[in-house]
């Protein structure tokens, strides 16, 4: 990897705002992202062929796909947000990038809040965009559809929250990307319960107001607690050394 | 106050004290666990409904409910670990968190078995099994995560975070999952909710909870002091009680 | 006692087998799991024994180095 695509962090000035050194680093990943495209692409097309092995590997016909597509959906949703946990701190850590943002004035949380904002802009986001697609594909119809894009964008920046506690805990290790998984799954459940529920509820004709909200809630829980997990997790694998 | 406190974080402090209680919580433990499994199987009288299958619940209860609180256990000692940075509270994390695995695992496994008789099935995607699964789930992250790392120091802190990101997603796991259960199959008929038990019932379960309990105390106290002593090998007391055999 | 005989009460209605093979995998794991923790605790202590043994022989040999042995001689290998 040469340098010219991976840029430094400048800000190592206690007189860069806080709100300013978001932005930076903010700015810098997604500048990375778009210097190495195919890292971006990967997650999207493992999206696709997840969703491609259900037809496939259970039955293609219309009533079963309609009534488990939105499952299928959000499992494979997940499990691609997952597969690009491991990229958001690995190559920081490697050529020491982490350690420079550990030791800025500004808060960590904060900085790795931004560094998870990018992941999100770059993973989740894609992800929603495509959904319609394949939901397409899978037979759902256009209610469903528009439900199920609604939660995935109120559930991934959750996913990419909760994950950056888990690919912080991990960072370094050796089978870090099988442990990453075993650690963040099961925190991943509620979500995953919610946001099918949600589109379960609107194929009956309930109103989803209440489950949205509930999503919600869970995103600004998620986005209050994790970055501060997130950097405790971060100071502790940096110090393991 | 604080004198205690750092007493109590005493590696060697904690040797002395759990030797001499050792022997009574082995011996309470097994003798009132055994008392609630002879008492539930053979004089508690049967259940109405579900017959005699329902004498699992002199285990089952014992296991899901200690299961759970040393998930808690262990989140007030991460909370100690971080905070404090006591050494004992990371020894307690490292030593309990295989004892909570198959404490589960059995919560599980009888949860299964008494379900055959009772729902004719082996699994079912009840609330309760459920979210003792995704218990074990976390029970086994905390394991691996101890295991791949390999700075003692770290390891404790990285564990001491993650139980207790753990434990703030608990209540929201367990409210999600019942709320899944009653969406996917409305009021199936519960294993454990009874309208209300008769004493000859519930007394043997607080004899098999307590002796439960106590068998918890000695085997993390066992496994604390192995811990400890692989840690501080290298002091001077830990040779004297090794050579000697006293603090 | 809630049971007539005692062959009622090992087959319980036919319940038998469930309750019973509840109750031997609870105690039997409860068993080996107190049995492992205590084999661990002898296992560790006996490192830490060897280990503070083999030190106290260290500083014991290491005073008077023997000018010859039969057992060990010092050959290169290489």
């Amino acid at each position: 990897m040469n340098a010219e695509a991976r840029p430094a962090v400048r800000l190592a000035s206690s007189s860069v705002g806080a709100l300013a050194a978001m932005k930076g680093v903010f700015a810098r990943d997604m500048k990375v992202a778009f210097r190495q495209r195919q890292d971006l692409l990967n997650p999207l097309l493992f999206f696709i062929m997840v969703v491609t092995l259900f037809p496939l590997g259970v039955s293609p016909e219309v009533s079963f796909l309609s009534e488990a597509g939105a499952g299928i959906l959000w499992v494979a949703a997940l499990l691609s947000v997952l597969l690009s946990l491991d990229h958001l701190f690995r190559h920081d850590f490697d050529d020491g990038t982490l350690e420079q943002l550990v030791l800025q004035p500004q808060p960590l949380f904060l900085l790795i809040l931004a560094k998870t904002v990018a992941h999100w802009m770059l993973t989740g986001l894609p992800l929603v965009v495509l959904t319609p697609v394949l939901g397409v594909m899978v037979h759902l119809d256009g209610n469903s559809i528009a439900i199920l894009c609604l939660t995935l964008l109120i559930g991934t920046p959750v996913l990419s929250l909760i994950g950056a506690i888990g690919a912080a805990l991990t960072l370094g290790l050796r089978s870090a990307g099988v442990l990453l998984s075993l650690l963040i799954i099961p925190l991943y459940i509620p979500v995953l319960i919610f946001g099918t529920g949600t589109v379960a509820a609107a194929a009956e004709g309930a109103p989803v107001g209440a489950y949205l909200a509930l999503m919600g809630a869970f995103l600004m829980l998620a986005l209050t607690l994790a970055p501060f997990a997130a950097a405790a997790a971060l100071r502790i694998s940096l110090s393991n050394g | 106050m604080w004198q205690i406190f750092h007493k109590l974080g005493s590696p060697k402090w904690f040797f002395g004290i759990s030797t001499r209680f050792m022997p009574w919580l082995l011996v309470g433990g097994i003798m009132l666990l055994l008392a609630g499994a002879v008492w539930g199987l053979a004089f508690a009288p049967k259940d109405y409904l579900q017959g005699n299958s329902y004498r699992i619940i002199y285990i089952h209860v014992p296991a899901a409910f200690l299961a759970q609180s040393v998930y808690i256990m262990m989140a007030s000692a991460a909370i100690v670990t971080l905070v404090w940075r006591m050494k004992l509270a990371d020894v307690f994390v490292k030593a309990v968190a295989p004892v909570g695995l198959v404490l589960t695992f059995l919560a599980l496994f009888t949860g299964a078995v008494w379900g055959k008789p009772t729902w004719g099935t082996w699994w079912i995607w009840d609330a309760r099994l459920t979210s003792m699964l995704i218990l074990l789930f976390l029970y086994g992250g905390v394991i691996a995560l101890d295991r791949a790392i390999n700075d003692e120091k770290s390891a404790a802190r990285a564990v001491a975070v993650l139980v207790l990101v753990g434990v703030v997603n608990i209540p929201i796991i367990k409210y999600s999952v019942e709320w899944w259960n009653t969406l996917h199959q409305p009021a199936t008929f519960k294993l454990t909710e009874k309208p209300s038990m008769p004493a000859e019932m519930w007394v043997p379960l607080l004899l098999s909870v307590l002796g439960l309990y106590l068998v918890f105390g000695w085997l993390a106290c066992v496994r604390m002091q192995t811990e400890i002593l692989s840690r501080e090998q290298r002091t001077r007391w830990v040779k004297e009680f090794v050579m000697k055999g006293r603090v | 006692m809630a049971f007539d005989s005692f062959s009622a009460f090992l087959t319980m209605e036919g319940h038998g087998p469930y309750v019973w093979a509840c109750y031997a995998v609870f105690f039997v794991l409860l068993a080996a799991m107190m049995y492992w923790s205590l084999r661990a605790r002898k296992t560790a202590m006996d490192a830490c024994r060897r280990g503070y043994e083999f030190e106290a022989d260290k500083s014991k040999v290491a005073a008077p180095a023997p000018a010859a042995s039969f057992a060990r001689v010092n050959v290169s290998q290489d």
